[in-house]
Protein backbone atom coordinates (compact mmCIF):
# COMPACT_ATOMS: atom_id res chain seq x y z
CA UNK A 1 0.00 0.00 0.00
CA UNK A 2 2.78 2.55 1.03
CA UNK A 3 4.83 1.55 -2.33
CA UNK A 4 1.72 1.94 -4.13
CA UNK A 5 1.02 5.49 -2.84
CA UNK A 6 4.47 6.64 -3.34
CA UNK A 7 4.06 5.53 -6.86
CA UNK A 8 1.09 7.69 -7.15
CA UNK A 9 2.37 10.29 -5.37
CA UNK A 10 5.55 10.77 -7.33
CA UNK A 11 3.26 10.53 -10.71
CA UNK A 12 1.43 13.28 -9.65
CA UNK A 13 3.68 15.47 -8.56
CA UNK A 14 6.89 14.89 -9.94
CA UNK A 15 5.46 16.64 -13.10
CA UNK A 16 3.73 19.59 -11.67
CA UNK A 17 5.84 20.70 -8.97
CA UNK A 18 9.21 18.50 -9.79
CA UNK A 19 8.66 16.56 -6.57
CA UNK A 20 12.00 14.79 -5.35
CA UNK A 21 10.11 12.69 -2.42
CA UNK A 22 11.36 14.23 0.32
CA UNK A 23 8.66 12.27 2.07
CA UNK A 24 8.03 15.66 4.48
CA UNK A 25 5.60 18.15 2.10
CA UNK A 26 5.20 22.02 2.67
CA UNK A 27 3.83 22.88 -0.52
CA UNK A 28 0.95 24.04 1.38
CA UNK A 29 2.82 26.21 3.31
CA UNK A 30 5.43 27.64 0.37
CA UNK A 31 2.80 29.09 -1.58
CA UNK A 32 2.30 25.35 -3.98
CA UNK A 33 6.28 25.84 -4.50
CA UNK A 34 8.92 22.70 -3.85
CA UNK A 35 12.14 24.27 -1.90
CA UNK A 36 13.47 20.89 -2.84
CA UNK A 37 14.34 22.16 -6.43
CA UNK A 38 16.51 25.52 -4.38
CA UNK A 39 19.37 24.45 -5.19
CA UNK A 40 21.02 24.53 -1.52
CA UNK A 41 17.57 23.03 -0.45
CA UNK A 42 16.48 26.18 1.91
CA UNK A 43 13.30 25.32 3.75
CA UNK A 44 12.64 29.09 5.45
CA UNK A 45 12.96 31.00 2.66
CA UNK A 46 15.35 33.00 0.42
CA UNK A 47 19.12 33.34 0.70
CA UNK A 48 20.90 36.43 0.38
CA UNK A 49 22.31 35.27 -3.10
CA UNK A 50 19.08 36.24 -4.78
CA UNK A 51 19.97 37.99 -8.42
CA UNK A 52 19.17 41.73 -9.13
CA UNK A 53 16.65 40.45 -11.81
CA UNK A 54 15.18 37.54 -9.71
CA UNK A 55 17.62 34.65 -10.72
CA UNK A 56 18.91 31.80 -8.62
CA UNK A 57 22.56 32.31 -7.32
CA UNK A 58 23.83 29.13 -8.58
CA UNK A 59 21.38 28.62 -11.77
CA UNK A 60 20.81 31.94 -13.04
CA UNK A 61 18.44 31.34 -15.95
CA UNK A 62 15.81 29.84 -13.51
CA UNK A 63 14.02 32.15 -10.98
CA UNK A 64 14.21 31.94 -6.97
CA UNK A 65 12.46 29.37 -6.22
CA UNK A 66 11.74 31.19 -2.72
CA UNK A 67 11.02 34.37 -4.88
CA UNK A 68 8.21 32.72 -6.38
CA UNK A 69 6.86 30.72 -3.68
CA UNK A 70 6.68 33.75 -1.80
CA UNK A 71 4.80 35.79 -4.39
CA UNK A 72 2.45 33.06 -4.65
CA UNK A 73 1.83 31.93 -0.77
CA UNK A 74 0.28 35.53 -0.90
CA UNK A 75 -2.14 34.04 -2.88
CA UNK A 76 -2.57 31.43 -0.86
CA UNK A 77 -5.69 30.71 1.89
CA UNK A 78 -4.97 32.40 4.92
CA UNK A 79 -4.17 30.26 7.07
CA UNK A 80 -1.67 28.54 4.38
CA UNK A 81 -0.38 32.33 3.94
CA UNK A 82 0.39 32.59 7.27
CA UNK A 83 2.33 29.43 7.87
CA UNK A 84 4.86 30.83 5.70
CA UNK A 85 6.58 32.14 8.44
CA UNK A 86 6.43 29.44 9.75
CA UNK A 87 10.31 28.15 11.37
CA UNK A 88 10.36 24.43 9.36
CA UNK A 89 12.23 21.88 11.19
CA UNK A 90 15.52 20.21 9.42
CA UNK A 91 14.96 17.66 6.56
CA UNK A 92 14.82 14.20 8.35
CA UNK A 93 16.82 12.32 5.72
CA UNK A 94 15.18 9.35 6.71
CA UNK A 95 12.28 10.09 4.58
CA UNK A 96 13.79 10.67 1.11
CA UNK A 97 11.64 8.30 -1.41
CA UNK A 98 8.89 7.52 0.89
CA UNK A 99 5.19 8.96 0.49
CA UNK A 100 4.66 12.75 2.12
CA UNK A 101 1.09 11.64 1.93
CA UNK A 102 1.76 8.60 3.71
CA UNK A 103 3.97 10.07 6.26
CA UNK A 104 1.53 12.60 6.61
CA UNK A 105 -1.55 9.83 7.70
CA UNK A 106 0.34 8.38 10.00
CA UNK A 107 2.10 11.38 11.69
CA UNK A 108 5.66 10.50 10.90
CA UNK A 109 6.80 14.15 8.90
CA UNK A 110 5.98 15.60 12.60
CA UNK A 111 8.24 14.09 13.88
CA UNK A 112 11.59 16.60 15.00
CA UNK A 113 14.69 15.35 17.16
CA UNK A 114 14.18 16.13 20.52
CA UNK A 115 16.07 19.14 21.00
CA UNK A 116 14.39 21.01 18.05
CA UNK A 117 12.22 23.82 19.76
CA UNK A 118 10.13 25.49 16.86
CA UNK A 119 8.61 27.89 19.51
CA UNK A 120 10.45 30.75 21.07
CA UNK A 121 10.62 30.83 24.37
CA UNK A 122 10.41 33.98 25.51
CA UNK B 1 36.41 46.08 27.82
CA UNK B 2 32.57 44.96 28.01
CA UNK B 3 31.31 42.27 25.38
CA UNK B 4 29.79 42.37 22.13
CA UNK B 5 26.95 40.69 24.07
CA UNK B 6 26.41 43.77 26.44
CA UNK B 7 27.05 46.24 24.06
CA UNK B 8 23.68 45.50 22.19
CA UNK B 9 21.74 45.10 24.69
CA UNK B 10 22.73 48.02 26.68
CA UNK B 11 19.99 49.97 26.41
CA UNK B 12 21.38 53.14 26.37
CA UNK B 13 24.13 52.51 24.31
CA UNK B 14 26.94 54.62 24.22
CA UNK B 15 28.38 54.56 21.01
CA UNK B 16 27.81 52.66 18.13
CA UNK B 17 29.70 48.89 17.55
CA UNK B 18 32.05 48.41 15.40
CA UNK B 19 32.63 44.95 14.22
CA UNK B 20 35.27 44.25 11.65
CA UNK B 21 35.71 41.23 9.02
CA UNK B 22 39.14 39.33 9.84
CA UNK B 23 40.42 38.85 6.34
CA UNK B 24 40.70 35.32 5.47
CA UNK B 25 43.69 33.77 6.86
CA UNK B 26 45.38 30.58 4.61
CA UNK B 27 48.98 30.43 6.56
CA UNK B 28 51.97 31.80 8.13
CA UNK B 29 51.29 30.68 11.52
CA UNK B 30 49.19 32.90 14.42
CA UNK B 31 51.13 35.89 13.71
CA UNK B 32 49.21 36.13 10.05
CA UNK B 33 46.12 36.47 12.65
CA UNK B 34 47.98 38.82 14.86
CA UNK B 35 49.16 40.86 11.81
CA UNK B 36 45.55 41.79 10.97
CA UNK B 37 44.24 42.18 14.84
CA UNK B 38 46.64 44.90 15.34
CA UNK B 39 45.63 46.84 12.62
CA UNK B 40 41.55 46.37 12.61
CA UNK B 41 41.19 45.40 16.91
CA UNK B 42 41.55 49.28 18.14
CA UNK B 43 38.79 50.26 16.36
CA UNK B 44 36.72 47.05 16.38
CA UNK B 45 34.21 45.38 19.49
CA UNK B 46 34.75 42.36 17.79
CA UNK B 47 36.26 40.37 14.73
CA UNK B 48 34.71 38.34 12.38
CA UNK B 49 36.20 34.72 11.52
CA UNK B 50 35.03 34.01 8.13
CA UNK B 51 33.65 29.85 6.83
CA UNK B 52 35.54 29.73 4.06
CA UNK B 53 34.13 33.29 2.93
CA UNK B 54 33.09 33.13 -0.96
CA UNK B 55 33.12 29.32 -1.09
CA UNK B 56 37.34 29.31 -0.97
CA UNK B 57 39.07 26.70 1.39
CA UNK B 58 40.90 29.09 3.83
CA UNK B 59 42.06 28.32 7.70
CA UNK B 60 38.54 27.42 9.56
CA UNK B 61 36.29 29.91 11.30
CA UNK B 62 37.25 27.41 14.60
CA UNK B 63 40.94 28.24 14.06
CA UNK B 64 40.69 31.27 13.35
CA UNK B 65 38.24 32.04 16.24
CA UNK B 66 39.84 30.55 18.41
CA UNK B 67 43.18 32.64 17.53
CA UNK B 68 41.44 36.03 17.87
CA UNK B 69 40.42 34.79 21.41
CA UNK B 70 44.36 34.39 22.36
CA UNK B 71 44.85 37.36 20.79
CA UNK B 72 42.56 39.37 23.20
CA UNK B 73 39.80 40.25 20.62
CA UNK B 74 36.43 38.94 20.44
CA UNK B 75 35.47 36.69 17.83
CA UNK B 76 32.22 36.42 15.69
CA UNK B 77 32.62 33.00 14.30
CA UNK B 78 30.37 32.93 11.30
CA UNK B 79 29.21 29.23 10.24
CA UNK B 80 27.90 28.78 6.57
CA UNK B 81 25.74 26.00 6.10
CA UNK B 82 27.16 24.82 2.72
CA UNK B 83 29.89 22.97 3.99
CA UNK B 84 29.36 20.39 6.91
CA UNK B 85 26.21 18.85 8.46
CA UNK B 86 24.27 19.23 10.90
CA UNK B 87 26.94 17.23 13.37
CA UNK B 88 29.78 18.93 12.02
CA UNK B 89 27.99 22.28 12.58
CA UNK B 90 26.95 21.43 16.11
CA UNK B 91 30.99 19.79 16.79
CA UNK B 92 32.21 23.57 15.63
CA UNK B 93 30.16 25.83 17.73
CA UNK B 94 30.49 23.22 21.05
CA UNK B 95 33.87 22.88 20.30
CA UNK B 96 35.05 26.75 19.52
CA UNK B 97 32.64 27.62 22.88
CA UNK B 98 35.30 25.44 24.23
CA UNK B 99 37.79 27.67 23.98
CA UNK B 100 36.06 31.08 24.98
CA UNK B 101 34.21 31.54 21.53
CA UNK B 102 31.01 32.47 22.65
CA UNK B 103 29.58 35.05 19.50
CA UNK B 104 28.07 32.82 16.47
CA UNK B 105 26.62 34.47 13.36
CA UNK B 106 24.77 32.02 11.31
CA UNK B 107 24.42 32.25 7.49
CA UNK B 108 23.56 30.05 4.40
CA UNK B 109 27.01 30.46 2.40
CA UNK B 110 27.23 31.22 -0.72
CA UNK B 111 26.69 28.26 -3.14
CA UNK B 112 30.04 26.18 -4.15
CA UNK B 113 29.47 27.58 -7.83
CA UNK B 114 30.87 30.60 -6.26
CA UNK B 115 34.09 30.07 -5.27
CA UNK B 116 37.31 28.14 -7.25
CA UNK B 117 36.00 24.53 -6.00
CA UNK B 118 32.37 24.69 -7.87
CA UNK B 119 32.61 20.35 -8.00
CA UNK B 120 32.63 20.17 -4.80
CA UNK B 121 29.63 18.78 -3.11
CA UNK B 122 27.03 20.88 -2.02
CA UNK B 123 25.72 20.17 1.60
CA UNK B 124 23.09 22.25 3.04
CA UNK B 125 21.73 20.06 5.65
CA UNK B 126 20.29 22.48 7.61
CA UNK B 127 19.52 26.16 6.09
CA UNK B 128 20.77 29.76 8.25
CA UNK B 129 17.21 29.60 10.30
CA UNK B 130 17.49 26.23 11.33
CA UNK B 131 20.96 26.65 12.24
CA UNK B 132 20.15 29.73 14.61
CA UNK B 133 17.52 27.72 15.98
CA UNK B 134 20.15 24.27 16.98
CA UNK B 135 22.69 26.75 18.02
CA UNK B 136 20.23 28.33 20.28
CA UNK B 137 19.07 24.86 21.74
CA UNK B 138 23.18 24.44 22.66
CA UNK B 139 23.17 27.72 24.40
CA UNK B 140 19.91 26.09 26.26
CA UNK B 141 22.27 22.91 26.96
CA UNK B 142 20.69 20.62 24.28
CA UNK B 143 21.74 19.08 21.49
CA UNK B 144 19.40 18.84 18.27
CA UNK B 145 19.22 15.25 19.27
CA UNK B 146 18.01 16.66 22.52
CA UNK B 147 20.84 15.00 24.48
CA UNK B 148 22.47 17.23 27.36
CA UNK B 149 25.92 19.28 27.67
CA UNK B 150 26.18 20.44 31.02
CA UNK B 151 26.94 23.11 31.69
CA UNK B 152 25.25 24.93 28.49
CA UNK B 153 28.15 27.35 26.53
CA UNK B 154 26.68 30.69 26.98
CA UNK B 155 26.27 32.03 23.12
CA UNK B 156 25.19 35.74 21.66
CA UNK B 157 23.87 34.01 18.41
CA UNK B 158 23.81 36.32 15.44
CA UNK B 159 23.03 35.99 11.45
CA UNK B 160 23.11 37.80 8.55
CA UNK B 161 20.59 39.38 5.85
CA UNK B 162 20.61 40.97 2.86
CA UNK B 163 18.10 44.12 2.69
CA UNK B 164 19.46 44.54 -1.07
CA UNK B 165 18.21 41.44 -2.30
CA UNK B 166 14.62 40.18 -3.77
CA UNK B 167 12.31 39.92 -2.90
CA UNK B 168 13.17 43.32 -1.03
CA UNK B 169 9.41 43.45 0.97
CA UNK B 170 9.85 40.34 2.24
CA UNK B 171 13.33 40.32 3.47
CA UNK B 172 12.20 41.86 7.05
CA UNK B 173 9.90 39.12 7.56
CA UNK B 174 12.72 36.61 6.88
CA UNK B 175 14.67 38.79 9.56
CA UNK B 176 11.86 38.36 12.38
CA UNK B 177 11.83 34.10 11.37
CA UNK B 178 15.50 34.62 12.54
CA UNK B 179 14.87 37.00 15.57
CA UNK B 180 12.73 34.05 16.69
CA UNK B 181 14.96 31.23 15.96
CA UNK B 182 16.90 33.11 18.40
CA UNK B 183 19.00 35.57 16.71
CA UNK B 184 20.26 39.24 18.63
CA UNK B 185 22.28 40.58 15.62
CA UNK B 186 21.77 40.43 12.04
CA UNK B 187 25.22 41.84 9.94
CA UNK B 188 23.43 43.23 7.13
CA UNK B 189 24.99 42.22 3.71
CA UNK B 190 27.04 45.17 2.03
CA UNK B 191 24.85 47.42 0.28
CA UNK B 192 25.05 49.68 -2.38
CA UNK B 193 21.04 50.90 -3.16
CA UNK B 194 20.54 53.45 0.03
CA UNK B 195 17.01 53.59 -0.37
CA UNK B 196 16.61 50.17 -0.30
CA UNK B 197 18.56 50.26 3.35
CA UNK B 198 16.52 52.93 4.68
CA UNK B 199 13.28 50.86 3.59
CA UNK B 200 14.93 47.96 5.17
CA UNK B 201 15.18 49.82 8.49
CA UNK B 202 12.29 51.52 8.50
CA UNK B 203 10.03 48.47 7.53
CA UNK B 204 12.38 46.52 10.38
CA UNK B 205 11.58 49.64 13.02
CA UNK B 206 8.09 48.82 12.19
CA UNK B 207 7.48 45.10 12.47
CA UNK B 208 9.16 44.82 15.44
CA UNK B 209 12.53 43.62 14.21
CA UNK B 210 14.80 46.21 15.38
CA UNK B 211 13.70 46.11 18.96
CA UNK B 212 14.45 42.26 18.92
CA UNK B 213 18.00 42.41 16.95
CA UNK B 214 20.80 44.60 16.24
CA UNK B 215 21.28 45.59 12.94
CA UNK B 216 24.90 46.08 11.98
CA UNK B 217 24.95 47.08 8.13
CA UNK B 218 28.34 46.04 6.34
CA UNK B 219 30.44 48.97 4.70
CA UNK B 220 32.92 47.53 2.36
CA UNK B 221 36.80 49.61 2.58
CA UNK B 222 37.74 49.00 -1.02
CA UNK B 223 40.83 50.76 -3.37
CA UNK B 224 39.04 51.86 -5.97
CA UNK B 225 36.50 50.80 -8.80
CA UNK B 226 37.98 47.26 -9.59
CA UNK B 227 36.97 46.21 -6.49
CA UNK B 228 32.99 47.16 -6.70
CA UNK B 229 32.99 45.78 -10.21
CA UNK B 230 34.84 42.76 -9.21
CA UNK B 231 31.96 42.78 -6.22
CA UNK B 232 29.61 43.72 -8.74
CA UNK B 233 29.97 40.72 -11.44
CA UNK B 234 31.11 37.74 -8.90
CA UNK B 235 29.77 38.16 -5.20
CA UNK B 236 26.55 36.71 -5.24
CA UNK B 237 23.54 39.26 -3.65
CA UNK B 238 25.63 42.19 -4.45
CA UNK B 239 24.23 44.67 -6.85
CA UNK B 240 26.28 48.20 -7.63
CA UNK B 241 25.03 50.90 -9.41
CA UNK B 242 27.00 51.48 -12.66
CA UNK B 243 27.13 55.54 -11.48
CA UNK B 244 28.30 54.01 -7.71
CA UNK B 245 31.41 52.68 -10.12
CA UNK B 246 31.65 55.09 -12.38
CA UNK B 247 32.04 57.28 -9.91
CA UNK B 248 34.36 56.04 -8.09
CA UNK B 249 36.43 54.63 -11.63
CA UNK B 250 36.30 58.45 -12.57
CA UNK B 251 37.66 60.03 -9.68
CA UNK B 252 40.96 61.61 -10.46
CA UNK B 253 41.84 59.64 -6.56
CA UNK B 254 40.29 56.20 -7.14
CA UNK B 255 41.66 55.31 -3.40
CA UNK B 256 39.91 58.56 -1.81
CA UNK B 257 36.67 58.43 -3.77
CA UNK B 258 35.93 54.85 -2.49
CA UNK B 259 36.76 56.13 1.04
CA UNK B 260 34.41 58.80 0.81
CA UNK B 261 31.88 56.67 -0.65
CA UNK B 262 32.33 54.11 2.18
CA UNK B 263 32.34 57.25 4.40
CA UNK B 264 28.88 58.43 3.25
CA UNK B 265 27.33 54.76 3.36
CA UNK B 266 28.48 55.08 6.66
CA UNK B 267 27.19 58.21 7.64
CA UNK B 268 23.42 57.19 5.97
CA UNK B 269 23.48 53.60 7.67
CA UNK B 270 24.01 55.10 11.17
CA UNK B 271 21.05 57.88 10.64
CA UNK B 272 18.63 55.00 10.19
CA UNK B 273 16.46 53.34 13.07
CA UNK B 274 17.49 49.88 14.65
CA UNK B 275 20.50 50.71 13.37
CA UNK B 276 22.97 49.62 15.85
CA UNK B 277 26.55 49.86 15.02
CA UNK B 278 28.24 49.12 11.57
CA UNK B 279 30.11 45.91 10.37
CA UNK B 280 33.34 46.86 7.83
CA UNK B 281 35.15 44.59 5.52
CA UNK B 282 38.76 45.59 4.87
CA UNK B 283 40.11 44.70 1.33
CA UNK B 284 42.66 47.72 1.96
CA UNK B 285 44.55 46.37 4.33
CA UNK B 286 45.56 50.32 5.08
CA UNK B 287 44.25 52.43 7.93
CA UNK B 288 40.79 53.47 6.79
CA UNK B 289 39.29 51.64 9.38
CA UNK B 290 40.95 53.73 11.90
CA UNK B 291 40.54 56.87 9.26
CA UNK B 292 36.61 56.30 9.19
CA UNK B 293 36.19 55.50 12.88
CA UNK B 294 37.57 58.80 13.25
CA UNK B 295 35.61 60.77 10.59
CA UNK B 296 32.49 59.25 12.41
CA UNK B 297 33.92 60.64 15.39
CA UNK B 298 34.26 57.47 16.94
CA UNK B 299 36.71 56.66 19.67
CA UNK B 300 39.31 54.10 19.93
CA UNK B 301 38.37 51.18 21.50
CA UNK B 302 41.85 49.96 22.86
CA UNK B 303 45.20 51.04 22.93
CA UNK B 304 47.69 50.78 20.43
CA UNK B 305 48.01 47.07 20.21
CA UNK B 306 51.42 47.09 19.64
CA UNK B 307 51.53 43.38 21.93
CA UNK B 308 50.71 44.92 25.26
CA UNK B 309 47.25 45.73 24.35
CA UNK B 310 46.98 42.50 22.85
CA UNK B 311 46.54 39.80 25.28
CA UNK B 312 49.15 37.44 23.71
Amino acid sequence: MGRLLTTIEHAVKKPVWGCSMCGQCVLHSTGLTCPMNCPKKLRNGPCGGVREDGGCEVDPDMTCVWLKAQGRSERMPRTWREEFDDLRPPVDSRLQGTSSWVNLLTGRDKHVPAGWQPDEEE
Amino acid sequence: MPTLAELLTDPEPPRPVITAECPVIDSGGLDAIAEHATRLAPYADALNATDNAAAHAHASNVAVAIALKRLGVEPIMQVACRDKNRLALEADIVGAALHGVSTICCMTGDDVTAGDEPEARRVFDMDSPQLIRATAGLARGRYLSGRALDPAPPLLIGAVENPAAPPFAYRVRRGLKKAAAGARFLQLQLCYHPDRLAEFTELAENAGLTRRVALLPTIALVKGARALRYMNDNVPGIHIPEPVIERVHNATDQREAAYQLALEQARHALSLPGVRGLHFTDFRHDDALGKICADLGLPAIRSAPDGDALVM
